[in-house]
């Protein structure tokens, strides 16, 4: 008796039902799936076209890009060439024209440093970063200042357009985060006196408006000091950025340090460890990494914050686009002026976004839920 | 009853600060410091605003620059301090800056209240109207009815508010929020007048799509007499500013421009004579060089050569002489004479 095993052979699979594959399908099931979301579509759909392309009309088709006569954009769409034209002066501003090169030297030092931090897997980052925060400031001061190695002298108040904006942010956002950190460790410190310092800085920092703390910068401050002293009004806003926001930061830190459970306090101790290296070994570097979302959003608030001192006349990127959207040989270009000036706020925002969930990528060491 | 010691303290230090005379004489703080610091406004087309390599000009930056010629002899050496409304009186009061160049109107109780001085008048403006042309309105007063755009919580809305009331017209006012909102509100058909200083009427009329559709109507309805600004208790450094200011209508009324002043030094009429200091000592009593005048015309021109490249028809705005012609001309531009 012969026995033969029949093998299975699966038959071939059957196409789909017609009507459920292909962009049709997709169509018909996600924007055409009842009345309501057809006439939701639709509504949609108008909605796009009367305000995209009317906009990209205005933005590419019609607009003006190459040439140097305000006449050309007295018809038709929007008018980018005054953009061109008036670059150097929302980046530059003031800064005099041969000494250009120094503020070139210094951004470009800036975007080599940060270049080389965000690239991950290069060799002695420990050395880069404690560079780039003692040699950024030191570079800015010597060059953008000058006053040695025969540089003239450019005080600070011709220091403006894109320049001001990057100075006053990077001071902020450098300066900020340690005395942020300080305070948020002072705040839960047992001992009553420099608690009780820390709570009455933070509250009352963060408790009044920027513009008013810069206000009292500009226009209180030196009714108080003695005739004839004076300082730059540049270091005076810089100076009310950085403790506004580093009472801020204080905040978003202590948060993250609330979150570390007691056990790893107990553990540390159990190490012999201190009080200073029990927050440097243990503590922070857990804290700090759980709160980058909240840091990168209080250093993205500080730099959209920096276009205040608008208010105390420094020439921030967006005070050099107001004064020059007036000018009355051009025609109306107050749009552009701002669509300009949200592009470039935009570009630095989404980088500094980008970059933090980069760091939070590289930082996850698996106790995240999600 | 703590808060209240600490209020009346805070307030008495205040007062302190706000009456500290100005200790030092301007004019030798400037000479020693070798630049002249001079208060402007951010940016008004005309009066003083940034190019596009960040180099002022302006009919206040020109003043500014003539400062600096009679005092330093070179009228580069300013520095120019961007002020807004606010913070612009206590610059000047806290000594940050040396001279106040900024649109600022003179009124009795900034002259008197402030320890503050004016120095005199570079430019008479008044709150105007400008309507389209297909209206056919020629006067201010056949806007009875007219929908009038108007910047929101300026004195331009009370002043609108009066002119009405007292023609006994009505209006209704659509309010924006800057400048800029008026005229894309004036644009686009949202009202039939736009309402502002006169100064930034021009202005904002070359910036519509078509200036020439669109006139200023002749009536001015508030006294807004612009001028330089000095602190008080220093009267060398006032007198300095004041005839500074003098000296450029005197040349303009003299016929003295850049082009002849060389010429005019040979002059034998004895009021120029006096004028450009070849007769006479008159700048040294005052504490410059005889020759200031020369300095000025050389630097910025009379006040007519001014007036028209900073605001004039030589520039965008295309502003008339009017009140601001010479008292010879019609208009309210006086210089006393130098004698």
């Amino acid at each position: 008796m012969s026995e033969t095993t029949d093998t299975f052979v699966p038959k071939p699979s059957l196409p789909p039902p017609s009507g459920s594959v292909g962009i049709t399908y997709w169509v018909r099931s996600r924007l055409f799936d009842g009345p309501v979301n057809s006439l939701l579509t639709l509504g949609a759909i108008w909605l796009l076209a009367s305000t995209l392309i009317p906009l990209i009309d205005w933005a590419v088709i019609e607009a003006h890009f190459i040439g140097t006569d305000p006449n050309l954009c007295r018809t038709g769409g929007a008018c980018w060439l005054f953009v061109d034209e008036r670059l150097r002066f929302f980046v530059y501003g003031f800064y005099p024209d041969g000494q250009l090169w120094r503020v070139n030297l210094v951004l470009g030092a800036a975007v080599l440093a940060i270049g080389y931090l965000a690239i991950p897997n290069l060799p002695g980052k420990r050395w880069v970063v404690p560079a780039a925060i003692v040699g950024l400031p030191v570079l800015t001061i010597l060059f953008m200042h000058g006053g040695v190695f025969g540089l003239p002298i450019v005080a600070t108040d011709q220091w403006s357009g894109l320049t001001l904006t990057l100075v006053l942010s990077v001071v902020g956002i450098v300066a900020a985060l340690p005395l942020g950190i300080v305070l948020a460790l002072g705040r839960r410190s047992q001992m009553p006196a420099v608690r009780i310092i820390c709570v009455v800085f933070i509250e009352v920092w963060r408790g009044v408006p920027l513009i008013s703390v810069l206000f009292m910068a500009s226009v209180m401050l030196p009714l108080f000091l003695p005739e004839g002293m004076q300082f730059s009004k540049v270091l005076r806003a810089m100076i009310g950025i950085v403790m506004f926001e580093s009472a801020y930061m204080a905040e978003v830190v202590r948060g993250g340090l609330q979150a570390i459970p007691r056990g790893q306090f107990e553990a540390a101790a159990a190490l012999g460890l201190g009080y200073w290296r029990t927050m440097a070994l243990v503590v922070l570097p857990q804290a700090l990494k759980l709160v980058i979302p909240g840091i990168v959003n209080t250093f993205i608030a500080l730099f959209k914050d920096t276009t205040l001192v608008l208010i105390i006349g420094l020439f921030d990127v967006l005070a050099t686009i107001h004064a020059t959207i007036v000018d009355p040989e051009w025609p109306d270009i107050a749009p552009e002026g701002y669509i300009f000036a949200a592009m470039v706020f935009w570009v630095f925002c989404f980088g500094m976004s980008r970059y933090s969930q980069a760091l939070e990528r590289k930082l996850h060491t698996g106790h995240k839920r999600n | 009853m703590k808060a209240s010691y600490l209020a009346v303290g805070f307030g008495a230090l205040v007062a302190v600060a706000m009456a500290a005379p100005a200790s030092a004489a301007t004019l030798d703080t400037v000479k020693s410091r070798g630049q002249l610091i001079c208060g402007v406004n951010n940016s008004l087309p005309g009066f003083s605003a940034p190019d596009e390599k960040g180099q002022w000009s302006g009919i206040d930056v020109d003043y500014c620059k003539a400062l600096a010629a009679v005092v330093l002899g070179d009228a580069s050496k300013v520095k120019y301090v961007p002020l807004n409304a606010k913070e612009r009186l206590t610059a000047l009061q806290t000594g940050e800056i040396d001279v106040l160049a900024r649109n600022t109107t003179w009124t009795m109780s900034r002259d008197t209240g402030l320890g503050l001085s004016f120095v005199g008048v570079n430019y008479y403006d008044g709150q105007g109207f400008m309507v389209k042309k297909s209206l056919g309105v020629k006067s201010a007063k056949d806007l009875n009815g007219a929908s009038v755009c108007v910047q929101a919580g300026t004195t331009t809305e009370l002043n609108l508010a009066d002119y009405f009331r007292a023609n006994n017209m009505k209006y209704q006012s659509v309010v924006f929020d800057t400048s800029d909102q008026t005229l894309t509100g004036f644009n686009s058909d949202r009202c039939d007048v736009l309402t502002s200083d006169q100064s930034q009427l021009y202005g904002l009329r070359s910036k519509l799509p078509d200036p020439s559709k669109a006139e200023v109507l002749p009536e001015v309805i508030s006294k807004e007499p612009l001028g330089p600004v000095v602190r008080q208790g220093d009267d060398q450094w006032f007198n300095i500013a004041r005839w500074t200011l003098i000296a450029m209508l005197n040349l303009e009324e003299a016929g003295v421009t850049k082009k002849n002043v060389d010429e005019m030094l040979k002059s034998t009429n004895p009021d120029v004579r006096r004028l450009l200091g070849a007769d006479g000592d008159f700048g040294s009593k005052m504490g410059v060089t005889n020759d200031f005048a020369v300095k000025i015309v050389k630097a910025v021109g009379n006040y007519g050569e001014s007036f028209e490249k900073t605001v004039g028809m030589d520039s965008p705005l295309k502003i008339a002489r009017g009140l601001n012609a010479l008292w010879t001309k019609g208009g309210l531009m006086y210089g006393a004479p130098v004698r």
